[in-house]
């Protein structure tokens, strides 16, 4: 609050009232008692024992397991993980036999999908194309959540220089947008030469983790100051035990529901990168890559881009959706009662 | 025919007066929509306000008060719908009235004063623009719109109100909120205002202003009041009309003195022998009350309800004999906390830079004696709490000593600073923040054991079982988590939490601050009860100079970091000596009530 | 006194980000002049401008010292092909600028009138099918919906020209702005309807129905002003994301723009024009920065005083 209050004393002469006795209705007023029956009194205060007793996050889950959206996602999240790890399940044609005579063939039997200009079997690809875009994915997150969790937990809860640094830090790479950022680096001949799964996440995590580091500073300013801190440390606990123990559990639920979001953006990203040329070699079967090498037929056959598309996007839409329902089950305000 | 219509006609069956009310509920039901089917928040509520009339309509946390109210102007939550009954206002049934009826009503008809002052005023828009438009929208700004802002400001006590007009909410105090809050309300002169918790977020001198602006106003302009409030004592001293409302049900109704001298429903014989403004005793634990007993008996008959056993003993009368008979108390009387000359110096960053000095506590001295309650009394911005701070050795003083059993607590570190930690502990005021929402009841209170490795996995578990047992909770809310326990309960494992280690002093922040007056009647037994049996020494820092009468055997009052007073709660109590702690007695709602 | 000190907080950024760009290109192992030139042989005259336009010979710091001199003056070098670096982008620059602007503002009202409707009907139909067709908006790669469009708007109804002529008209580049902003688009739609829903149960709220507004006045003056507060926050800081996505559009649609100059300097390698044009970004996204603070500070009273 600014300086510049009055006190609010000042705001009437400082004569004291007499003193109050009450008022006095000259109305004639009945004096109503409900029947005892209709009211019965309880003890004050009683702890109900009958429910089960639930934890937040049991309580979240129970919400959870209720929402269309969580369960669609869910559902669509283990398919995709399931087809990145066992591809070879769901496609028993290999991707990389490609036939020249089957160029831009449409779908046959055994070949639902129809086959690229090179004449690979469309749906094949999409399949083995899964693990790449997911594995991006996945391990920029995870690294995304390691440095931008531990480094906004730090800033958040020592404050001081360590989080005007960062706070300063963050606005650099804000300035320089993830694709931005990402396309300079990619391009820069040590990174194109090394093409591979490992340098995409890479470049993803270097741009990418300011945003978790945000977001994880954020949480933890909101509980660091808490009670229950305060009270951890007046029971001997020592400061950092404190962030441990009780400030980073509290302050994980918007960083999950982030994580999840920008699992699916990071998808995106490799996508868009593949599609650039500067993204995952071309020796490794990805989403993107293929609608990049799908592009220049678009207009003539462009069922060869929009599978690798739509895989894409359906994964895509699973995680922002996973993100979404968390959401609203771990949402903060809806959980005090 | 409701039991009310009933109970009328019995009772009175000639009361019909030519009188139109101004406002009538009857048998009004509300009903909330949740996720775990509806609730009947309200059932066949009723009550009558006669033009210029304040009705108080009093009740805990849930008991309806404030949703009925809220049906009066329309504004139940999205998910509440009035379910039965109806709302007259003027002979009007307002009950299930259209939106339009509804805003042509508020505002200059009924008028409202919301709770929280804090909140309630558009943050982004001038002070004088959130009055113009209320003006404007009732079609009383006129051409002169800037004087009749400034005018209606100035009536609610706000001084320079054509400058204030130009402010923006942030730049005033939570008092100068209200009181613009207030002139919004009676801006355009209602017939009826409801003033729902107005004043509860303030300090008492300044609620005691408020209100009496509050009433000065409402007089002048003939218009009723609907006050909506947890505050018996305050309810009493400024309405003619008590509503007394519990689990959604009005349970006694009638004049306000009356109900307070001869309250005929268990409920509310209950809430008035808890109401900590109209008490004026020291709590004694069982035992002193039994050691007291036949001395006491034929000299006070405590009025008891008979029906359930009041959680609050019964007010024995002579606090005299009390310094007599103290049994459990072997070697009180020497010092267990001695606080010299303690002062705490923040700096306040200004603009570019600059930093100015701000004497947060200036040359404190408290000294309290083992076993007894210490009460800080002190307004916001007292300092009262940074004293505490700084006795849990959280916070580093500027300057002065700490002297916990002989030992200076600032300079402690490493084993000697682990081992004041488990001597001295904290229970803080929010009830809702100061457990882990993540860790359930038994790691709650295990944490303590464990950090000072206490016991093995099964010791520790008897031990809990022991201190819920201690807090009179049942063993079976270990595998709780907070956010399934009520505010007193959890106040409760907080002080388990603070027993665990077997501390000798305890540091309560405003412990019972935040509770309902039943809930909290309960808790200061509770901590009594506590300290006859453990010879716990309490400091107890508040801002309610009424539960100190009940906890604390001395009292410090400060003002402004500084103390103003330090006696004995009696001779504070009966012999006041400064200016400020006069006000501070004078201002506690009810105090001239005293039955 | 606000304004002051937002533009000097400013200034640590604008040198942090050109020395990030700077030293990601310069100070990445291998040999830089490599790097210039993509690792493809190049001419000794070229290699020898490009020495001299870095001051490759000088220092690290003096180096980065004397490109913010270049960058600020626009002394940019040139391209492979021997133009002015500074002028293919002074020509590049007006057209994104256009088409970012109109994405902006499509997102702007389109997002905000959504959001609002959406947030005010929270639960209902309306808002549900404009959340459903968020969330696919925002998976579906910017590229994929490009393509789409291009061929079924552009292409099979020709309701628009597939790609853009030279002088980039307003009119030819609706189609891409709508593409590049409606990824955007879909995070305005969500945050203006979570930001209306929140306010809408502000105590505030209530209490200007209880003063005897109208609904619409309430909705008006009371919901919309303080619900803006992010959203204009988002806009300003989606500017700098509509720039870099701006490489992707511009390429589908054959824009002449800055994204496109950067596109194919990435495919040939040219990494001096690669710098220059983000460094130039950088400078934009900042200064868009700054007028959204300024914005910020003047729709929420409450900041000019932190």
């Amino acid at each position: 609050m600014s300086e510049n209050l009055t006190p609010d004393k000042d705001l009437s002469p400082a004569a004291t009232p007499p003193a109050r006795q009450g008022k006095v209705s000259s109305r004639v007023i009945e004096h109503y008692v409900a029947p005892l029956e209709e009211t019965p009194l309880s003890a004050v205060d009683s702890v109900d024992v009958t429910a089960a007793p639930l934890s937040l996050w049991a309580e979240a889950w129970r919400n959870l397991r209720k929402q269309p959206l969580f369960i669609i996602s869910t559902l669509l999240i283990l398919l995709v993980l399931v087809v990145a790890i066992f591809p070879q399940l769901f496609a028993n044609v290999d991707p990389t036999s490609c036939d020249l005579g089957n160029s831009a063939e449409g779908a046959r039997s055994g070949h639902p999908l129809g086959f690229t200009l090179q004449g690979c079997d469309v749906y094949s690809r999409v399949i083995y194309g899964t693990r790449a875009s997911l594995m991006v994915g996945l391990f920029t997150t995870i690294g995304v959540l390691i440095i931008g969790g531990v480094m906004g937990a730090l800033a958040g809860y020592y404050g001081g220089w360590i989080d005007v640094i960062l706070a300063r830090l963050g606005d650099v790479f804000f300035a320089l947008p993830l694709i931005l950022g990402s396309i300079v680096m990619m391009q820069l001949p040590a990174f194109r030469e090394n093409r591979s799964v490992w340098t995409v996440v890479l470049v993803l995590v270097i741009f990418g983790w300011p945003q978790i580091a945000r977001i994880t500073r954020g949480a933890v300013i909101e509980n660091r100051n808490a009670d229950f801190v305060t009270a951890s440390k007046a029971l001997g606990l020592s400061r950092f035990k404190a962030l441990v123990r009780h400030v980073v559990p509290n302050s994980l639920a918007p960083i999950i529901v982030v994580a999840s979001i920008s699992l699916g953006t990071f998808i995106v990203a490799e996508a868009t990168l593949s599609f650039l040329g500067i993204g995952l070699p071309f020796s490794v079967m990805s989403w993107g890559n293929d609608i990049a090498s799908a592009q220049p037929q678009v207009r003539n056959n462009p069922a060869v881009l929009l599978w690798p598309a739509v895989a894409l996007s359906i994964t895509v839409l699973s995680f922002i959706m996973l993100g979404d329902a968390l959401r609203d089950a771990l949402d903060p305000k809806a959980r005090k009662r | 025919m409701s039991n009310y219509e009933k109970d009328m006609s019995v009772n009175n069956p000639a009361k019909k007066t030519d009188e139109t009310p101004l406002l009538e509920i009857r048998d009004l039901a509300i009903t909330f929509e949740t996720a775990n089917g509806p609730v009947n928040a309200v059932r066949s509520a009723h009550l009558t306000i006669m033009p210029g009339e304040t009705v108080a309509i009093v009740g805990e946390s849930g008991s309806g008060k404030s949703t009925t109210a809220l049906a009066a102007i329309g504004l139940l939550p999205s998910n509440g719908r009035v379910s039965g009954g109806q709302i007259f206002f003027d002979g009007e049934d307002i009950a299930h009235a259209g939106e339009k009826r509804m805003v042509e009503l508020r505002g200059n008809s009924i008028g409202m004063v919301p709770q929280d002052p804090m909140s309630n005023l558009n943050p982004v828009w001038k002070i004088g623009f959130q009055v113009k438009e209320t003006l404007k929208a009732n079609g009383l700004a006129g051409s002169n719109h800037k004087e009749r802002v400034a005018e209606v400001l100035t009536n609610a006590g706000l001084p320079d109100a054509a400058l204030r007009a130009k402010q923006y909410p942030h730049e005033f105090s939570g008092g100068m909120r209200q009181r613009a809050l207030i002139a919004i309300g009676l801006a355009c002169s209602p017939r009826l205002l409801i003033a729902d918790e107005p004043t509860s977020a303030l300090d008492v001198t300044v609620q005691r202003q408020i209100l009496d602006h509050l009433d000065t106003m409402t007089t002048e302009l003939g218009t009723a009041v609907l006050l909506i409030t947890h505050d018996l004592g305050l309810a009493a001293e400024r309405a003619e009309k008590l509503v007394v409302m519990y689990k959604g049900q009005v349970v006694e109704s009638g004049a306000a003195l009356e109900i307070l001298r001869n309250p005929q429903h268990p409920y509310t014989q209950r809430l008035i022998n808890a109401a900590p403004s109209l008490s004026s005793r020291r709590l004694q634990s069982q035992k002193v009350k039994d050691a007291l007993a036949g001395a006491v008996a034929e000299l006070d008959e405590p009025v008891e309800a008979g029906y359930t056993p009041s959680p609050v003993p019964a007010k024995s009368g002579l606090p005299s004999l009390r310094k007599d008979a103290e049994p459990g108390r072997a070697q009180a009387g020497d010092t267990i906390l001695e606080i010299k000359n303690l002062t705490k110096v923040f700096k306040l960053r200004g603009a570019l830079g600059k930093t100015t000095d701000f004497k947060a506590v200036d040359d404190v001295n408290i000294t309290v004696p083992r076993g007894t309650t210490m009460a800080i009394v002190g307004e916001s911005g007292s300092g009262k709490s940074t004293v505490a701070q700084m006795t849990l050795s959280l916070l580093a003083p500027t300057e002065g000593s700490i002297l916990f059993d002989g030992v200076e607590v600032n300079t402690l570190k490493g084993k000697a600073l682990f081992d004041f930690r488990r001597r001295v502990q904290p229970i803080f005021q929010d009830p809702y923040g100061s457990l882990d929402p993540m860790f359930n009841i038994y790691r709650t209170i295990e944490e303590p054991l464990k950090i000072h490795k206490i016991g093995n996995a099964k010791s520790r578990e008897k031990k809990v079982r022991e201190l819920l047992d201690q807090v009179s909770m049942p063993a079976a809310t270990m595998s709780r988590f907070p956010n399934e326990l009520s505010g007193g309960q959890r106040q409760r494992i907080a002080v388990a939490r603070a027993l665990a280690l077997n501390p000798d002093v305890i540091i309560c922040d405003e412990a019972v601050s935040a509770l309902d007056v039943l809930v909290q009647a309960q808790v200061l037994n509770l901590l009594n009860e506590l300290q006859e049996e453990l010879g716990l020494t309490y400091l107890f820092i508040t801002h309610d100079l009424a539960v100190v009468r009940q906890i604390a055997d001395h009292v410090t009052v400060m003002q402004s970091g500084r103390v103003v007073e330090a006696s004995s709660t009696d001779e504070v109590f009966n012999n006041p000596q400064q200016r400020y702690t006069q006000d501070l007695l004078s201002a506690i709602p009810g105090a001239t009530l005293l039955v | 006194m606000f304004t002051l000190r937002r533009f000097l907080q400013l200034i640590p950024v604008f040198f942090g980000a050109t020395l990030l760009v700077y030293f990601l290109v310069f100070a990445t192992p291998g040999d830089p002049i490599a790097a210039l030139s993509g690792g493809k042989p190049m001419a000794p005259a070229v290699e020898a401008a490009l020495r001299a336009q870095y001051n490759l010979d000088q220092p690290f710091w003096i180096q980065y010292g004397l490109y913010l001199k270049n960058l600020v003056t626009l002394n940019l070098g040139q391209t492979f092909s021997g133009q002015e670096v500074a002028a293919v982008i002074g020509r590049a620059y007006p057209v994104t600028a256009r088409l970012a602007i109109m994405a902006l503002a499509f997102e702007a009202i389109f997002g905000v009138f959504f959001g609002v409707i959406a947030g005010l009907r929270k639960g209902k139909l309306f808002d549900s099918t404009v959340l459903v067709a968020s969330l696919i908006v925002i998976a579906v790669p910017t590229f994929v919906l490009g393509f789409v469009l291009q061929l079924v708007v552009g292409v099979q109804l020709g309701w628009a020209k597939p790609t853009v002529s030279g002088a980039a008209p307003w009119n030819e580049l609706i189609l891409p702005a709508l593409v590049l902003g409606l990824v955007s688009l879909a995070y305005v739609i969500r945050l203006t309807r979570a930001s209306i829903s929140e306010n809408m149960n502000a105590d505030y709220v209530r209490t200007a129905t209880a003063k005897g507004l109208s609904r619409r006045r309430v909705v008006v003056v009371h919901i919309l002003r303080n619900s803006l507060i992010p959203v204009v926050t988002f806009l300003g800081a989606d500017l700098g994301a509509l720039m870099g996505g701006a490489i992707v559009t511009e390429g589908i649609f054959n824009v002449p723009g800055v994204g496109n100059l950067l596109y194919k300097a990435i495919l040939n390698g040219e990494t001096p024009t690669v710098v220059a044009v983000v460094g130039i970004l950088v400078i934009v996204f900042v200064i868009a920065n700054l007028v959204v603070d300024l914005l910020y500070a003047w729709l929420d009273p409450r900041i000019r005083y932190v």
